[in-house]
């Protein structure tokens, strides 16, 4: 196990070692201009995002696992949908949309004859835009583990709760909430991590955030080095804080020892139920249909210059990709999260968490990581066999779908590792040591007690990994193989050339895939309940 | 679910091909790492592989990220040619030692001097010009002038440009550096931000919406998105419709221009494949499709532009040498920087 988190740990650990090579004077003008504005436009980022998410992750999953509804169904799984279309997508969509050149400003000021400067109207490309973009398409996260959590808790607890005299706001904000915090921090970290990584939506809307530096660094500056040091600070600072999160919760605890019976639905009626669906469909609408729409009319207005077959083949490779990542990085979730129960001392604890940080990092400079190594790997290997054999065997990993792989592992470990863990925690101990004590060994205890205690959770990791591979850009870009494209790249390249039209096809066709393992999901939990 | 063992077998045949093979290793081929994104460039390697049977692999990325993994790979790496869209990077490709020279009597005759690397290391191919475009509707181009006029305070809240992130505004930057000196160019960055009509958002094409829609009246952009625009049909080719495009600093230096260009690198394996296909890329058929599919400039002065390009005008461009850009952009950046342009 330890094995394992070294190799997934060393692209991370190539970032942070760039800390020791020496600081260049380039330091000393960042510090003096720009450097402070991207801390704090960053800060404020995550602090609004985190905020965002919470509100509409938690009300989502309040709604869909707690309370019963008309429509409740439908909303249980179209809430997630939102997740499938890429935070740079959607700015591009809400820009077209609200920006001053589009239809909803042109159409105001043809009908009250205004001109420039006349009216107010928010600006979509600021740091509050970038907010509300990233918040719609990343409270699913905190949505989707909140959810579980909320389903897994138990009846005894929260009839316990209401029998002391809590209404059903009490109960959720100090019984049902605190006892999903696992999950809520998973999902919200996971949430967190994504805006730090963020670049697109970013750099589109004009707001200076910290990647900002450290790709303008890196790019402009022409200083790789100085920029990868940005980035091992980027990853310090989230280390910290999940030490400072592990620590305020040392001796907490979010098992509970009543059977496992899920709670009872609060039954909304009248005017209640209508307001519940009021605010599920304002949340879906903003978060999926909106943009949706925005991306077929695009498509459909493209649709004669579209070449079919090249299209097939993106989605053909875009599905395959997302699938061995998703798999790959579920079972690695699956070996850490579970030797860390077995062996909960700090090593494990803390090696796990460095190889998880993955997710941090904007994907270029992870994609950095990971292909020095490769390619030093290769080039001893061919070295060796040059002076030994006098045979070359040129580069034998970098450049192949193995790296892309393992680079969508490093990025994307962290995902299914907090779905995986945050599922773990709300085992009791006491199972495992009964199991144990009836003669199981510990991969027994996995596979016929665990695992089936964790479909949802498991299934929630797979989702969410293959989801996020599907929209995977930057990793993608510079590690593949010759000739090898995905939707993502398809898009991104459009896009980035400002043919949004054209990007739309792509877009919809990650959105649509993206759908599959949502809907797919929902039949294999079950014709009733689904748990995740 | 069962699967029959003939499907067993072919699931081990492609999981092993896609995990392993490494690049193609035929016999004619030429392998691209290109900055210049597929669509872009693949039709025109498409013709060079029916004109001449050699196979083009193609990978596109970031300039600087596909510098860095050509590096990375050292000297078995399977790129044989380095295709950037600026100048700045095929700098940077040189000084990291990752080109060799191509030295070919063709494209020294065809490419301009300052138009390419002065050892033979890489090329330019084709040309864009960063230009002012303004409202027809409220702007008179007698008024306008040169770029360093644009920092006149009758301008003030009426320039729309995008960030100085973007390397178009870099090498504008840097080519001021190089003819106006570093002071004069601080000064001029300083004087520009203080007319901006919005802070720095989108890319080139919502600056000509934004002039388009009324937002402002002037925009620093680059000539193809404009013609880009004109070709898209519906709202876009309304708002650009609205525009127009004036060439600056006519009566100095010239406009600032760039080049997409190319070099073959150190690791190459397949040299004269790649030197077949930049000479193509610099022949006549390519010279004509940048202009009429991507709106560039050709890079050689015996072949005229588009159409298209011709409706907007004869235009003296700047000569100073493109590898100065390359040199002084992180100078650029740094000025930018200070200058509080986002």
């Amino acid at each position: 196990m330890l094995l394992a988190t070294a190799i997934i740990a060393v692209p991370v650990l190539v970032i942070v070692a760039s800390l020791f090579g020496g600081f260049s004077p380039v330091w000393e003008h960042l510090l003096q201009t720009v450097l402070q504005d991207y801390v704090v436009n960053s800060l404020l980022l995550m602090l609004g995002v985190g905020t965002g998410t919470l509100v509409l992750g938690v009300t989502g999953a309040w709604l869909t696992a707690m309370c019963d509804f008309p429509g409740r169904r439908f909303f249980n799984w179209a809430l997630l949908l939102p997740m499938a279309i890429p935070a740079y997508i959607i700015a591009y969509t809400y820009t077209g949309m609200l920006d001053y050149a589009g239809p909803v400003q042109s159409a105001l000021r043809a009908a009250f004859g205004w001109g420039y400067g006349d009216y107010y109207f928010p600006a979509i490309r600021s740091l509050g835009g970038a907010v509300c973009m990233l918040s719609l398409v990343l409270y699913p996260y905190v949505y989707l583990l909140v959810r579980v959590a909320f389903r897994e808790q138990s009846t005894a607890v929260l009839e316990a709760s209401r029998s002391l005299g809590k209404g059903p706001w009490q109960t959720l904000f100090q019984v049902a909430l605190p006892m999903a915090r696992p999950a809520l921090v998973a999902g919200m970290s996971l949430a967190l991590m994504e805006t730090l990584a963020d670049y697109g939506t970013v750099a589109y809307f004009g707001v200076n955030a910290f990647t900002t530096g450290i790709f303008r660094t890196w790019y402009g500056l022409g200083e790789l080095q100085t920029a990868a040091q940005l980035a091992a600070f980027l990853l310090l600072f989230v280390f910290s804080l999940f030490l400072l999160e592990h620590l305020s919760r040392r001796r907490l605890r979010f098992h509970h020892n009543s059977a496992r019976q899920q709670p009872r639905r609060i039954q909304l009626r009248s005017w209640r139920a209508l307001l519940a669906c009021a605010v599920a469909g304002l949340i879906l609408t903003a978060g999926f249909v909106l943009p949706a729409l925005q991306l077929a009319s695009w498509a459909i207005e493209r649709w004669a210059d579209t070449d079919l077959a090249l299209f097939w083949q993106l989605i053909r490779s875009s599905f395959s990709l997302a699938a061995m990542a998703a798999v790959a990085c579920l079972l690695i979730a699956l070996l850490l999260g579970y030797g860390k129960r077995l062996h909960p001392g700090q090593l494990e604890q803390q090696s796990t968490r460095i190889a998880a940080m993955g997710y941090a990092v904007p994907g270029t400079v992870i994609a950095v990581g990971v292909l020095i190594p490769f390619a030093w790997l290769d080039n001893r290997i061919d070295g060796f066999m040059r002076s030994h054999f006098d045979y070359s065997t040129g580069l034998l990993l970098s450049g192949t779908v193995t790296a892309l792989v393992f680079a969508y592992v490093v990025r994307f470990l962290s995902v299914s590792l907090q779905s995986v863990e945050s599922g773990l925690a709300r085992i009791r101990p006491s199972i495992d040591e009964s199991a144990r004590s009836l003669g199981l060994k510990p991969m027994a205890v996995l596979r016929r007690v665990h695992l089936p205690m964790l479909r949802g959770s498991l299934a929630t990791a797979l989702l969410l990994v293959f989801v996020d591979v599907l929209k995977e850009l930057p990793t993608t870009l510079i590690l593949r193989p010759f000739n090898f494209n995905t939707l993502a790249v398809r898009a991104h390249e459009l896009a980035s050339d400002e043919r949004l039209a054209d990007a739309a096809l792509p877009a919809l066709a990650i959105v649509v895939i993206g759908l599959l393992p949502v809907i797919l999901m929902n039949r294999t939990a079950g014709s009733g309940e689904p748990s995740a | 679910m069962r699967f029959s063992r003939s499907v067993l077998c072919r699931a081990a045949a492609f999981v092993a091909a896609t995990l392993i093979a490494p690049a193609s290793l035929a016999a004619d081929v030429v392998n691209v790492y290109s900055a210049r994104q597929e669509a872009l460039i693949k039709p025109i390697l498409d013709r060079f592989t029916e004109e001449s049977g050699i196979k083009v692999n193609l990978i596109t990325g970031g300039g600087d990220a596909l510098l860095t993994r050509l590096r990375s790979e050292g000297r078995n790496s399977p790129a044989d040619i380095l295709l950037t869209v600026d100048a700045g990077r095929l700098y940077r490709a040189r000084e990291a030692g990752v080109l060799q020279p191509l030295h070919s009597d063709f494209l020294k005759k065809v490419v301009p001097a300052h138009l390419r690397d002065s050892q033979d290391y890489w090329y330019g191919l084709s040309v864009r010009a960063r230009v002012i475009a303004y409202a027809r509707d409220r702007i008179d181009p007698a008024q306008l002038g040169s770029y360093e006029d644009l920092t006149d305070p009758k301008w003030r809240n009426r320039l729309c440009v995008r960030s100085s992130s973007n390397i178009y505004n870099q090498s504008l930057m840097a080519g001021m550096i190089a003819t106006e000196g570093a002071d004069a160019a601080a000064d001029w960055a300083q004087g520009l931000v203080v007319n901006f009509a919005r802070p720095p958002q989108g890319g080139d094409r919502d600056q000509i919406k934004a002039v388009g829609a009324g937002q402002c009246d002037l925009a620093l952009v680059n000539s193809y998105y404009y013609g880009a625009m004109l070709q898209a049909g519906g709202e876009e080719q309304a708002a650009a419709e609205k525009v127009a495009l004036f060439f600056p600093n006519q009566d100095g230096r010239g406009t600032h221009i760039n080049v997409s260009g190319a070099g073959i690198t150190k690791a190459a394996t397949n040299v004269e494949q790649a030197k077949a296909l930049i000479e193509f890329l610099a022949g006549e058929e390519a010279q004509h499709w940048y202009a009429e599919t991507n709106n560039e400039y050709p890079v050689r002065e015996d072949i005229e532009p588009s159409e298209r390009l011709r409706a907007w005008g004869e235009f003296k461009a700047d000569s100073v040498d493109v590898t100065e850009l390359g040199r002084l952009n992180a100078q650029a950046v740094m000025i930018m920087d200070r200058a509080n342009w986002k």
